[in-house]
């Protein structure tokens, strides 16, 4: 098995004529997913190197019954992609987005609770089960199949501890990439959740940053209901306080969301976290061993 | 984006928060002739984004125009726990009854707008909340129903405002919260909200953050930007688009993606050495983006060595290389660059960089390493 995205993934492409959107719905393809649609209003009955494109998610619902989308949409037109998926009935959205405003993403997230879809992102590398499917802009070669899985805030990070993990023998069950801005539809506990129920994860990496308290909550929840092991990274010990990292997200608030507060609060709860990635590697290893 | 105190005041009175009548002085003399104008006694104030200014000595009474004169000439200037202050807000003196709280917030971790009151208004909310948990009234709010008449209601109860000033809170809080929904504000904050002898409740002071990524639907907040960025390099890095923050070290660090230029950061820091800067120069750095980022570091005295940390994915580290290449023939760049590639077509951009880079550019191949070199070589250059 594998989590959110495999060879049951039907995925339509919101902004699949854009540049980026259909070099990447292209490499998704390449790598094996199923790619049944694209959506770009006013392109209805084109077509992108044989995928068909649409008007609307709900037209290319009803005629391919894709069940994932992905959003390759700008951000000033994001917003109502991501609500258009969910009521087109999308189970999985996943949205790569970046610069979507926070109010926006305060609604879409009220909105989200009232029905049992999934947002992943936005602002996020998508996800991955190698050698099943691919959704989003990650660079598969660096992924395996295995039995780790990995959750994350970041993308070029996640790479690297993929990387590191794999030149050490061990791949990924699923690699899964939860975005970088304040609100982000699936968070660390959603994710740690499916890996639990997951049989072939054997152990997770979850890989946090400064700001919020998404890694401190995540803590308390692999303390009360995880079995499997979860080995943590948080990146951002030199990050001021008041100053954004790059990701919208990544904000020390007042006193609130430091490397150090969150490093310290999952060690309390038992979870090891590595200084650097290589070191999060080894630890990897040691635990699996 | 975090606004001076002058910005959120004249942002508050657009959204019919009564403010104190002001104007904005960046001379003593200007300060002089807005005090005749305001009339009366006025405060000067420091505009500087930090805290404790009037303990610092950046807030001064003046019962004259002479002496705002005098005083806008001793403030101007001042240092500030490392801000200058360059700009000063003179406005009308009030009398204060009492010191309110109130604020409203994003609440990233419920994922909603955050409501609070205080009557304990005038200190630091961040004690209040620590010693006097009761005294701070907190409410979530529904971003699709909004603030609620009964949301008012139930916070002025909770926090114990007192009765003749419940009304003008009261108002004062529906307007705080138009103006977080209106401006997409991430934090507007009124420390201290002030019932007067005359019974009014006026913003005394503003603290308005907004949210970058909704600058694209605000170009009036966005044409402020330039007045809130006073160092060179952030301002350069603006312009061009490039993700930079400024720190007090002398490794200048570039990477691709937020989450390897934090660690890269990190990892530097282990290595004994003090990080000068964050950079991004984006998940999918091209030779332009490279190009672009390094005219940063490189305008910033006192970055010493340099550590280029890529982990190529969809970007090929040997077009990085190439760019780097021609980024430096261009910049003629003479201090030590530490360069780590990992990742797509790695090899081939570490074989281009040591066949073919000037003898200050190193390969290293670990971001440990790497970072260890880097800060070997700024010690040695320092």
């Amino acid at each position: 098995m594998s989590i959110l995205v495999d060879e049951n993934t039907k995925l339509v492409v919101q902004g699949v004529t854009g540049r980026e959107g259909q070099f990447h719905t292209l490499r998704n393809k390449a790598y094996g997913t199923n790619v049944v649609a694209g959506v770009t209003p006013g392109k209805a009955g084109q077509d992108v190197e044989g995928i068909p494109v649409f008007n609307t998610v709900r037209d290319a619902v009803e005629a391919t019954g894709a069940n994932t989308s992905m959003i390759f949409v700008p951000p000033r037109f994001a917003t109502d992609a991501i609500y258009e998926s969910l009521d087109a009935g999308i189970d999985l959205t996943i949205a790569i987005t970046e610069g979507i405003p926070a109010h926006d993403m305060m609604r879409v997230y009220t909105h989200l609770g009232r029905s049992d879809q999934r947002l992943l992102g936005p602002n996020c590398p998508g996800a991955i089960s190698p050698g099943k499917a691919t959704v989003g802009i990650m660079p598969t070669d660096v992924f395996t199949p295995g039995r780790v899985g990995i959750v994350s805030r970041s993308g070029t990070l996640t790479y690297q501890i993929s990387k590191e993990i794999g030149d050490m023998g061990i791949g990924q069950s699923t690699v899964v990439g939860i975005g970088g801005d304040p609100i982000v539809g699936s968070s660390f506990i959603d994710v740690l959740g499916m890996f639990e129920a997951d049989p072939d994860t054997d152990l997770v990496v979850m890989v946090g940053e400064i700001g919020g308290d998404e890694e401190e909550r995540a803590g308390e929840f692999i303390a009360a209901n995880m079995t499997t092991p979860v080995v943590g990274y948080i990146a951002g010990f030199q990050a001021p306080p008041g100053k954004q990292m790059g990701h919208a997200g990544a904000i020390i608030t007042g006193s609130s969301g430091t490397a150090q507060g969150k490093k310290d609060a999952l060690e309390a709860l038992g979870v090891r976290v590595g200084t650097n990635p290589t070191e999060v590697a080894e630890i990897v290893v040691e635990t699996l061993a | 984006m975090d606004l001076f105190e002058y910005q959120g005041k004249q942002l508050f009175a657009e959204y019919g928060l009564a403010v104190p009548s002001g104007e904005v002085a960046d001379t003593p003399e200007q300060a002089k002739a807005a005090a005749e104008a305001i009339g009366g006694t006025v405060v000067v104030k420091a505009q500087v984004q930090v805290g404790g200014r009037g303990k610092a000595g950046g807030i001064k009474l003046a019962a004259t125009a002479d002496e705002a004169f005098t005083e806008a000439d001793a403030i101007l200037g001042m240092d500030i726990k490392g801000h200058t202050v360059k700009r000063l807000w003179i406005e009308a003196a009030s009398d204060i009854k009492k010191e309110y709280y109130a604020s409203v917030t994003f609440d990233r971790s419920a994922k909603k707008p955050l409501v609070m009151l205080s009557a304990m208004g005038g200190m630091d909310i961040e004690a209040v909340a620590e010693e006097h948990p009761e005294a701070l009234a907190r409410l979530h709010v529904d971003p699709l129903i909004g603030f609620q008449p009964h949301h008012g209601r139930w916070l002025i109860y909770h926090a114990g405002i007192d009765e003749p000033a419940q009304k003008g809170v009261l108002d004062a809080l529906t307007k705080a919260y138009e103006a977080f929904i209106g401006l997409e504000a991430t934090l507007i904050e009124i420390n201290p909200l002030i019932w007067t002898a005359d019974d009014r409740v006026v913003a005394l002071d503003a603290k308005v953050s907004i949210d970058n990524n909704a600058l694209f639907r605000h170009p009036d907040l966005a044409a402020l930007k330039e007045s809130v960025t006073d160092d060179e390099q952030e301002r350069m890095a603006h312009e061009r688009g490039v993700t930079y923050v400024k720190l007090d070290g002398d490794v200048g660090i570039m990477g691709n993606g937020a989450g390897i230029v934090m660690s890269s950061l990190d990892v530097v820091a282990l290595a004994g050495g003090k990080p000068a800067n964050f950079l991004d120069a984006g998940g999918g750095s091209n030779a332009e983006a490279v190009a672009t980022a390094l005219e940063v570091l490189l305008s910033d005295p006192k970055v010493k060595s340099l550590m280029i940390n890529i982990f190529g994915g969809i970007t090929r580290c040997d077009e990085v290389a190439e760019g780097l290449l021609t980024a430096l023939d261009t910049l003629g760049a003479t201090l030590p660059i530490v360069v780590r590639l990992d990742g797509t077509a790695a090899e081939a951009g570490r074989a281009i960089i040591a066949e073919r880079a000037p003898a200050n550019v190193v390969v290293e191949p670990t971001m440990l390493s790497a970072a260890q070199r880097a800060v070997e070589l700024a010690k040695e250059a320092s």
